[in-house]
């Protein structure tokens, strides 16, 4: 401050002295990362090296590509075609969902924090397990919908340990996680940006296909990611709805370190598992940089 | 107006497919019948059983104090961490930010099972300390999630501003920028506690054989029939929630009012 009252101009070692303190704080305060470093450190890089390690090895310790290669044996090429395939259609199933139901809370002009938009996501802050347990009572055989047929006079449907209980569980479970990003991407649009399509003459679908569409990308996206990954990798909701018969790569996974205690082998499937993950997270850096996805409150 | 009916009948027919299975939950809770399919009238019994009984309640404990634990320690490790990868070059900070994302991304099942893997092969005994572990772990990300966009608003002038009129720099913390952060520190907070109230899936790797939350009691009592005070619970739990969410949106709402 003095140093500007004066005439003269300032020294350059003036300046020097000036500058260095405020440097020096910056890199003190990125200091204060410090712990998260040695925590992520610890906690996140350590243990996947181990598990990749693990999925290397053989029992003795020495390199095989054997615990890969074991997906291309039948029954485990079989469950990771079935989490594929039930993933695809659950996410489908929530895209097809949430994208309309956006677009109309988009219409609605609401706050962020309007009561309907916190309507639709709290389900997702209850019990998953208890959630998931609820689906159960509803559609077992002697569950809700088949004691409101019985009542009714109609046959029973089975639904219960099949694969559409599970898309029913992964859709249930999953669907806010499809809401949540898309109605953020979506509330961005600048309503200009909306009314200039029309005033040149687009109809509702072209404004639709040309305008709000490419522009909410982005949203479907994560959400997109946000259903496929957990609804790919989950044993839960296949071992409660789908009873233990049906098998997903996840409950293959969690059988070789839970009852057969074959580590190896469990992180050989891992590490199939995570080439999927990874394929996810690379098409998710590219498009959520502002990190809309997680941003629910 | 016909177009208006049907965009509220859409948004019922999503919202009861919400909260059909909750409210069976709640409906079930007040049946004095012990079978899922039958209504035998109205009874607050699961109430007064579910206090009397004591593996819920200690399955209930241990949720509560991982969750409010875990969120706790990830709030102070997770704003400390912000506000150092704020200041990092450019470089720096896109790999932290990297790497914050691995557990957000990744499947809980990989990382449940890399965290055992790690915990045996340091001979930890898998129990309250891991799944705590655990906890944190997962639990940080949401906070520098909640913090950071905060950090990136405020005005950097202020403090240096305080430093300036000579503020000791944690006084300068305390008094410029805590103030402006603390919304998102307060969000973050709450977000871990939710996340980890909710996870089922690492603490089932890492909770060893002795420690159960309340998601991995539960589980084990599948395959069995489930008791009716679990729905009693269940109606519990979200009435909290619906309350917390409540009072959250309020505070927002007062927030971006003072704002405008």
């Amino acid at each position: 401050m003095s140093n500007n009252l004066t005439k003269e101009p300032p020294q350059d070692e003036a300046v020097v002295t000036l500058i260095k303190p405020a440097r020096k704080r910056i890199s003190g305060k990125s200091l204060l990362s410090f712990p998260y470093t040695l925590w992520m450190g610890a906690f996140i890089i350590i243990p996947l090296i181990m598990i990749v390690y693990y999925g290397i090895t053989a029992d003795d310790g020495g390199f095989t590509l054997a615990n890969i290669k074991l997906i291309s044996e039948p029954i485990y090429q079989k469950a990771l075609w079935l989490s594929l395939k039930l993933s695809f259609i659950s996410t489908i199933i929530c895209l097809l969902i949430a994208y309309p139901l956006a677009l109309i809370l988009k219409g609605m002009k609401l706050k962020s924090n309007s009561f309907i938009v916190l309507i639709m996501i709290l389900p997702m802050w209850m019990n998953f397990m208890l959630r998931t347990i609820a689906w159960l009572n509803i559609l077992e055989r002697n569950g809700i919908i088949n004691t409101v047929l019985k009542a009714l006079n109609l046959p029973r449907i089975n639904v219960i340990n099949t694969p559409t209980a599970i898309v029913i569980g992964m859709v249930y479970n999953f669907l806010p996680f499809m809401i949540l990003p898309i109605y953020n991407s979506l509330a961005k649009i600048d309503d200009d940006v909306i009314n200039a399509a029309r005033d040149l003459g687009a109809n509702n679908l072209t404004t639709l296909r040309k305008i709000i569409f490419p522009l909410s990308l982005p949203g479907v996206i994560s959400g997109i990611t946000m259903v496929f990954v957990p609804s790919l990798t989950t044993f839960v909701i296949s071992n409660v709805l789908g009873g233990s018969k049906i098998n997903l790569i996840g409950n293959l996974i969690e059988q070789k370190f839970q009852q057969e205690n074959n580590w190896n082998a469990g992180s050989g499937l891992s590490l199939v598992l995570m080439i999927f993950i990874l394929i996810s997270m690379t098409v998710i850096a590219k498009y959520d940089k502002e990190g809309d996805s997680t941003n629910v409150w | 107006m016909v177009k208006k009916i049907g965009k509220y009948f859409y948004i019922g027919l999503v919202a009861l497919f919400l909260y059909a299975p909750i409210l069976v939950l709640i409906v079930l809770s007040f049946n004095s019948s012990r079978s899922r399919s039958k209504w035998g009238g109205f009874t607050l019994d699961w109430y007064k059983k579910l206090f009397q009984n004591q593996e819920i309640m200690q399955a209930l404990y241990t949720t509560l104090i991982i969750a409010f634990l875990s969120a706790l320690i990830a709030t102070i490790i997770g704003t400390l961490a912000s506000i150092g990868i704020n200041n990092m070059k450019k470089v720096p900070r896109t790999i932290m930010i990297g790497i914050t994302n691995i557990p957000m991304l990744n499947a809980d099942i990989v990382t449940g099972l890399s965290l055992m893997i790690l915990f045996v092969a340091l001979k930890m005994n898998l129990g309250f300390q891991t799944v705590l572990i655990s906890h944190i772990t997962f639990n940080i990300p949401y906070v520098i999630l909640s913090v950071m966009p905060r950090l990136r608003q405020t005005n950097r002038n202020t403090y240096e501003a305080a430093l300036d009129l000579g503020a000791s720099p944690i006084r300068a913390f305390f008094k410029v920028v805590m103030p402006d952060i603390r919304p998102g520190i307060l969000s973050g907070f709450l977000l871990a506690f939710t996340m980890s109230l909710d996870d089922f899936i690492i603490t089932h790797f890492t909770r060893g054989t002795v420690v159960n939350t309340l998601s991995t009691k539960i589980y084990g009592q599948i395959r069995k029939s489930i008791s009716p005070e679990w729905y009693a619970l269940s109606t519990l739990l979200f009435l909290s929630v619906l309350i917390l969410l409540i009072i959250i949106n309020r505070r927002n709402d007062k927030i971006q009012k003072e704002r405008a």
